[in-house]
């Protein structure tokens, strides 16, 4: 039953690729049309309202719809994801404290931006700022970038010489350092009480703010899928440039890579500390939007969940991964009855595409190659274990 | 910083530490059992320890044992116990083995496909017995899977009394017990791998595979041995966690199994000394940092050194390899 199963699934996967081929084959201006198109129906979305699909319940709003929420959710998890396909797709390495670099990022708006955090009382304090004082948001932006670049630096400089599965364990050690930090730090983070009052594009939340208000998703989700679709041109440009070859040759084959004058250790940092910058921003939105975070928002399981989200969407595509950031992030909502047995669908989910389909859902071309050599090999020589 | 209070009880803290390490250790035999053959990071072992201690918790409560029972029912009940928590956990790695991992080595999928196989894995037990188990036997079995997630205390084996005080160092019958009970069990297995037919196959195959194959030795029963093995080593660690810390929860084996993995490559995963050796020396470390700063940063502690080591030393105390380890 196992091989009908598996023949079928190469037929589908035969069926994604030829769609693939013939977006390539359209003329230049049919497929900037699409584009156009896609990006319009994007930006519709939150207005759309077809019951079923865009009727969620959530427990954000009383016993009501809050479709632009998730939608918000959707499009900061598709940002996680590209940053974390730089990381697992593009480089090879198996980051599995991805939260870590969220969290940075969430914290940075949070201890630099609100008037409640101890770092703006402290600045207040040193340089006699009145108490209504705090750094504005589109500086906290810049600020979360860097800091979430540096410490990607700081976690890979002295991992990324280590094996890969080395590297796994550690970084999810360091996720946890990061929860634990944020938790126990109470000087620095005000600890599980959390920091409330973290400002918007408009500011601190209030009930003056016109368009980014607690309530009102929507243009919450517009700013993100705003990033989203810029993150989105730049890292494929990335992705087709001379950086993103090195990173296919380290991934595939380290040593030949290094033989051919592509020094792995530089362009694995820069994958950790562009993934990083990117799941900073992600946190750096998502702490923006709740207004309020605390330690308990930022633990292990979420890191798994990212991974998920990379894995099942097809490492190494970037729809692939966008998809599976966005069936992650709805699927729960839409059947939020089922929520507390997300975790175990989610587990099972996992190991059954690894087994049947390990490319992913969506996969990369070059990806589903390498592994069908794998298994060609493997084929030849029953004996390697 | 605390110093005077770390220099002053130094005897104790090591004591403390060295019975938390012993846990660490049997455990780490596991990861370092699978690695050293599989170049594979079993991740899914912390979970093979959870089902361990529910196995107990079952066993126990079914039995009916009552707090602090007689000297003789109290051995029973650890002889029991250790039987019953080693086949769970034994026949768990086991399960793990052939339904997940040998369908993968079939298509030699890369190591990331293992590891992320291994998480889904270790996902999927944590679930069944917080979610899934709960509501189905929460019936029958109300003291174990009565209150879904949570944590489930278990009856009370063995008094904690002092045994004897050397200066100021007091040691207790319990850490006396984990420490021994550990120790012993990694002396067998040791004895095991090192001096037996079956032993002489597992070094083999962690050796060279294709050659241990031409030789005759069959690996797939290699394989399932060292899960078994590893397995019934978990078992008896989650036997010795239910005696001392007399509770267990469906989550219990992330933060443990995290450890118990940074125990494995402290001593140099693969090598079976060095395992013992980490999670002893991981064990007192993480005494010793908890009474210099506070409780709450113990976990931080225990993943800095296993950075600083990784750093300095990437093939552990001992180095890594289970086919020539030597120590």
């Amino acid at each position: 039953m196992i091989d009908k199963i598996r023949t079928a699934d190469r037929r589908r996967v035969g069926m994604l690729t030829s769609v693939g081929d013939r977006w390539r084959a359209l003329t230049k201006w049919q497929q900037a049309l699409g584009l156009a198109a896609f990006v319009a129906i994007l930006y519709y979305l939150p207005l759309l309202g077809i019951p079923g699909l865009t009727w969620l319940r959530t427990d954000s709003i009383e016993g009501g719809n809050n479709w632009a929420g998730v939608l918000f959710v959707c499009a900061i998890y598709v940002l996680v994801a590209i940053g974390l396909n730089v990381v697992v797709g593009l480089a090879g390495l198996l980051d599995l404290g991805y939260i870590g670099f969220f969290a940075i990022g969430a914290y940075s708006v949070a201890l630099f931006g609100s008037v409640n955090s101890p770092v703006v009382k402290w600045i207040q304090q040193e340089f006699n700022l009145p108490p209504t004082w705090a750094v504005t948001w589109a500086i906290c932006l810049f600020i979360a970038i860097v800091l979430t670049m540096i410490s990607g630096v700081l976690l890979g400089w002295p991992t990324l010489r280590l094996r890969g599965d080395y590297l796994a364990i550690v970084t999810l050690g360091f996720g946890e350092i990061i929860r634990i930090v944020a938790r126990n730090a109470t000087g620095l983070t005000n600890g599980p009480v959390g920091i409330s009052a973290i400002p918007g594009p408009e500011g601190a939340p209030s009930p003056d703010n016109k368009v980014f208000g607690l309530i009102d998703a929507k243009p919450w989700y517009w700013l993100a899928i705003t990033f989203v679709l810029i993150m989105v041109f730049l890292v494929r440009r990335l992705e087709h440039s001379r950086v993103g070859r090195a990173w296919l040759a380290v991934r595939e084959d380290e040593d030949a890579a290094a033989v051919m004058g592509v020094y792995p250790f530089k362009f694995k940092l820069w994958a950790f500390a562009i993934g990083a910058a990117l799941g900073g921003l992600s946190g750096f939105l998502f702490g923006s939007r709740n207004a309020f975070i605390d330690p308990t928002q930022f633990n292990a399981n979420l890191s798994i969940l990212f991974v998920a989200m990379v894995v099942v969407g097809g490492s190494g595509n970037m729809i692939g991964v966008s998809l599976g950031a966005v069936l992650l992030a709805y699927l729960p909502e839409r059947f939020r009855d089922f929520a507390d047995y997300r975790w175990l669908v989610f587990g099972l989910a996992m190991v059954l595409v690894m087994i049947l389909r390990p490319q992913g859902l969506v996969p990369s071309r070059r990806r589903a190659r390498e592994l069908k050599d794998r298994a060609a090999e493997a084929e030849e020589a029953p004996a390697h274990v | 910083m605390h110093f005077d209070e770390l220099i002053g009880h130094l005897g104790q803290h090591t004591v403390d530490g060295l019975s938390k390490g012993a846990i660490y250790a049997l455990i780490a035999l596991g990861y370092t059992l699978v690695y050293g053959v599989l170049r594979l990071i079993n991740f899914a072992h912390s979970e093979v320890f959870m089902v361990g201690t529910f196995s107990v918790l079952i066993l126990w409560t079914q039995l009916g044992v009552k707090n602090n029972p007689p000297v003789g029912q109290a051995i029973l009940f650890l002889v029991l116990g250790l039987i019953v928590a080693a086949v769970a956990s034994g026949g768990t790695a086991l399960a793990l083995e052939r339904i997940a991992y040998r369908p993968l080595r079939r298509k030699n999928a890369p190591p990331l496909i293992f590891l992320i196989t291994a998480i889904g894995l270790s996902l999927v037990f944590v679930e069944l017995f917080g979610q899934v188990l709960p509501k189905l036997l929460g019936g029958v079995l109300p003291e174990a899977f009565g209150r879904p997630r949570q944590i489930v205390g278990m009856p009370t084996i063995i008094q904690q009394e002092t045994l004897f005080t050397i200066g100021n160092t007091a040691i207790t019958n319990i850490q006396l017990i984990v420490f021994v009970a550990a120790v012993a069990m990694m002396a067998v297995l040791d004895w095991f791998i090192n001096r037996t037919r079956y032993g002489r196959g597992v070094r083999a195959v962690a050796q060279n595979p294709e050659t241990a194959a031409l030789m005759g030795v069959n690996q797939e029963r290699v394989i399932m041995l060292i899960f078994v093995l590893g397995g019934i080593m978990a078992g008896a660690a989650a036997l010795l966690w239910s005696m001392r810390f007399g509770f267990t929860q469906n989550s219990i084996g992330f933060v443990l199994g995290l450890k118990a993995f940074t125990a494995a490559v402290l001593g140099g995963i693969g090598n079976l000394r060095g395992a013992l050796l980490g999670g002893l020396f991981l064990g007192i470390v993480e005494v010793y940092g908890a009474t210099l700063f506070a409780s709450n940063w113990e976990d931080v502690i225990a993943f800095v050194v296993l950075i600083v080591v990784l750093m300095f030393r990437p093939t552990g105390l001992l180095g890594e390899s289970l086919g020539r380890a030597r120590a």
